[in-house]
């Protein structure tokens, strides 16, 4: 991470617990940039996370207020801490099974009822930390540790679901796309409402691995090939629409 | 009841962080609902944060806190599910409310994983349990006791929590309100265990003018989650004050810094936790003496159940039968020894319960007289008339 970051960063953690390629160490990098073009103060974030790798990425490293809480609740820890002291600027950073399969209902929730947290989910499209498993965000045929013959089933499709329960802002975009993520949370956290980013994050030593990416690099650049911004996506012929993810935002009618 | 005041332990010992405040309600009487009871106990000791779900037979103290913390300035928030409801509560602590949820079993099964991760954050909270007869959906609207081994065992792992067993509507609101302040001073969670019979019971009340609640004490800079201290409860901080507070529920050093392959900081943390319930447990446990001098029958008894057993040991008295009563107002951590000494001088312990015996076993474990459990489990309270008869069998 770039030297003029250090300062959002507790001085006693020296590394980042992320693998080689990780797209976190990435998303981790953006989201303080973000803050630092906001000028925030650290003194008045705090830092929700659940449980996984993307948990991770607050807790310990960010220097402010961290909330490192069990699996899956914490839009709920955040709703408590939020609703009871609404000076706190309370962003939730988070894994997509933490966020979207276990935390699902507390996400559709949270976007119901237009609590004011900026969430971002890191979607690696697997269980990166328990050892590769499928999760409901992992594309139909995809291998993995509990779908050695390919996944049958189809992932969620996370931004038409938080948009669809109410959130007021709602943005897709991948770590390879920095300058438009870093607006993108620059402007979930000026929202004042319910914001969600998912944020496309490659994992290559879960998911990369089982699935012909021979190195982190291959899979980066795949990830860059793969997503196309909604209005050249539109200027697509059907058929070349069927792999790629569209990334921009999707904002709801009261953004 | 010369000879039994040295091991009482029932006066909370003054201590930095009390303080004496006007009750919310005007002092006087008031006909309450037991589940009302726990509303206004909770306001009055400061309580400015409630989640729940809606549950039979709890529900009503949602339904009341709703209307009055828009009158005192509360956040109350109807959450997606019980699960949601004791985070957000958690969440509310750690940004300085003194907060509470209230439930009944199913609701509280679904709570055990977050309970454990307050007794290992030490997040100071309440949670209400009003018991029905389980397991699984049961009897929504029925009785029971069967929840307290849950509330001693229910989450993973080890650790110790404060639980209560309110016997009246008084004490729906006095334990409440001295369930906030237990949370505080030891930074644990504190489970009231009310019973169907007592959350829907009717009956007067008396509110003082004053209560003495016990405010978070605040060291800047100290290590949250550790102290020096002889009775080894760090301070407690909030969001927002500048600490850039570590919480988390994984294993941690004093500071919150995660410790996930560290026997030291493991052995220690969990050391701690149960050591800061188990060595101050003198301070804690509070229970009632009644004819316990000459008893040669002793019914240990707790709850609404122990309504019925003080009848029971007036009837029998008044026959001439030598039966006392050791009330349990504290069910976690376990009067031992006062079980012990109840047991050293009785020839046989009598444990009517509406379960299937939880606590008859937990006094097996410190005494040597004959315990004998009464269990019923049929959704109904245990009427008098069937405890003289045991005990008169007894004698």
């Amino acid at each position: 991470m770039a030297r003029d970051l250090e300062a959002y960063l507790r001085p006693e953690v020296t590394s980042t617990p992320f693998c080689p390629g990780c797209g976190h160490g990435i998303l981790m990098n953006l989201i303080l940039r973000a803050i630092d073009e906001l000028k925030l103060n650290m003194e008045e974030m705090l830092f929700v996370s659940g449980i996984g790798c993307a948990a991770w990425i607050p807790s310990p490293h960010f220097n402010a207020d961290t909330l490192h809480t069990l699996h899956g609740r914490a839009i709920a820890f955040a709703t408590g801490a939020k609703m009871f002291n609404p000076k706190l600027n309370v962003m939730v950073i988070s894994g997509d099974g933490d966020l979207a399969s276990i935390g699902g209902n507390h996400l559709i929730h949270g976007a119901r009822r237009n609590t004011d947290l900026t969430v971002l989910c890191a979607n690696n499209m697997i269980y990166g930390m328990t050892g590769g498993q499928v999760a409901s965000t992992s594309p139909v045929g995809s291998f993995t540790s509990t779908t050695v013959e390919g996944n049958i089933y189809r992932p969620f499709d996370l931004c038409k679901l938080v948009l669809a329960a109410g959130a007021l802002y709602v943005a897709r975009y991948a770590v390879t796309q920095p300058r438009l993520l870093i607006d993108a949370i620059k402007k979930a956290l000026g929202i004042k409402g319910f914001a969600f980013i998912e944020v496309l994050s490659p994992c290559p030593t879960q998911f990369g691995r089982r699935n012909q990416y021979d190195t982190p690099a291959e899979m980066l650049k795949r990830l860059k090939e793969v997503c196309v911004l909604e209005e050249d996506a539109k200027m697509l012929p059907s058929e070349e629409l069927g792999e790629r993810i569209i990334t921009g935002e999707f904002t709801g009618g009261g953004a | 009841m010369a000879g039994w005041s040295s091991i009482k332990g029932n006066e909370l010992v003054e201590s930095m962080g009390m303080r004496e405040i006007a009750s919310t309600l005007r002092p006087g009487a008031y006909y309450f609902s037991g589940n009302e009871g726990v509303a206004e106990g909770a306001i009055a000791a400061g309580c400015r944060y409630y989640a729940g779900y809606p549950i039979t037979p709890s529900s009503e103290i949602m339904e009341h806190i709703s209307v009055r913390f828009h009158e005192v300035g509360g956040v109350f928030m109807q959450m997606e599910d019980e699960i949601a409801s004791i985070c957000s509560v958690i969440g509310a602590v750690w940004a300085g409310a003194k907060a509470m949820t209230a439930t009944s079993g199913p609701g509280f099964s679904l709570m055990q994983e977050a309970i454990g991760y307050a007794a290992f954050t030490e997040t100071p909270l309440v949670v209400v349990d009003i018991q029905r007869a389980g397991p699984s959906s049961g009897q929504a609207t029925r009785v029971g006791s069967g929840d307290l081994m849950q509330a001693k065992w229910g989450s993973h792992g080890d650790y110790q929590v404060i639980a209560l067993c309110p016997w009246s509507v008084q004490e729906m609101y006095d334990q409440t309100a001295a369930a906030f302040n237990l949370a505080e001073q030891f930074r644990v969670p504190v489970f009231l265990m009310g019973e169907e019979t007592v959350g829907h019971l009717r009956e007067r009340i008396e509110v003082g003018a004053t209560l003495t609640i016990y405010d978070r004490i605040k060291q800047p800079g100290a290590a949250p989650f550790g102290t020096e201290g002889d009775d080894c409860v760090p301070s407690m901080p909030s969001f927002g004050e500048g600490e850039r507070l570590l919480v988390t529920g994984s294993s941690h050093n004093e500071f919150g810094i995660r410790k996930t392959d560290d026997p030291v900081a493991q052995a220690n943390l969990v050391k701690r936790i149960n050591k800061k319930i188990l060595e101050n447990r003198e301070e804690i446990i509070q229970t009632e003496f009644y004819y316990l001098d000459d008893a040669e029958a002793v019914i240990v008894s707790y709850g609404f159940t122990a309504r019925g057993s003080l009848f029971a040991v007036n009837q029998l008295r008044e026959e001439g039968k030598r039966v006392g009563l050791l009330r349990l107002k504290t069910i976690w951590p376990f009067a031992d020894r006062i079980c012990q000494e109840v047991g050293s001088r009785a020839k046989a312990i009598f444990v009517p319960e509406m379960n299937s015996g939880q606590i008859s076993g937990e006094i097996r474990k410190y005494v040597t007289c004959d315990v004998v459990a009464y269990s019923q489990t049929d959704g109904e309270v245990i009427h008098p008339n069937r405890i003289i008869e045991k005990v008169r069998s007894l004698l």
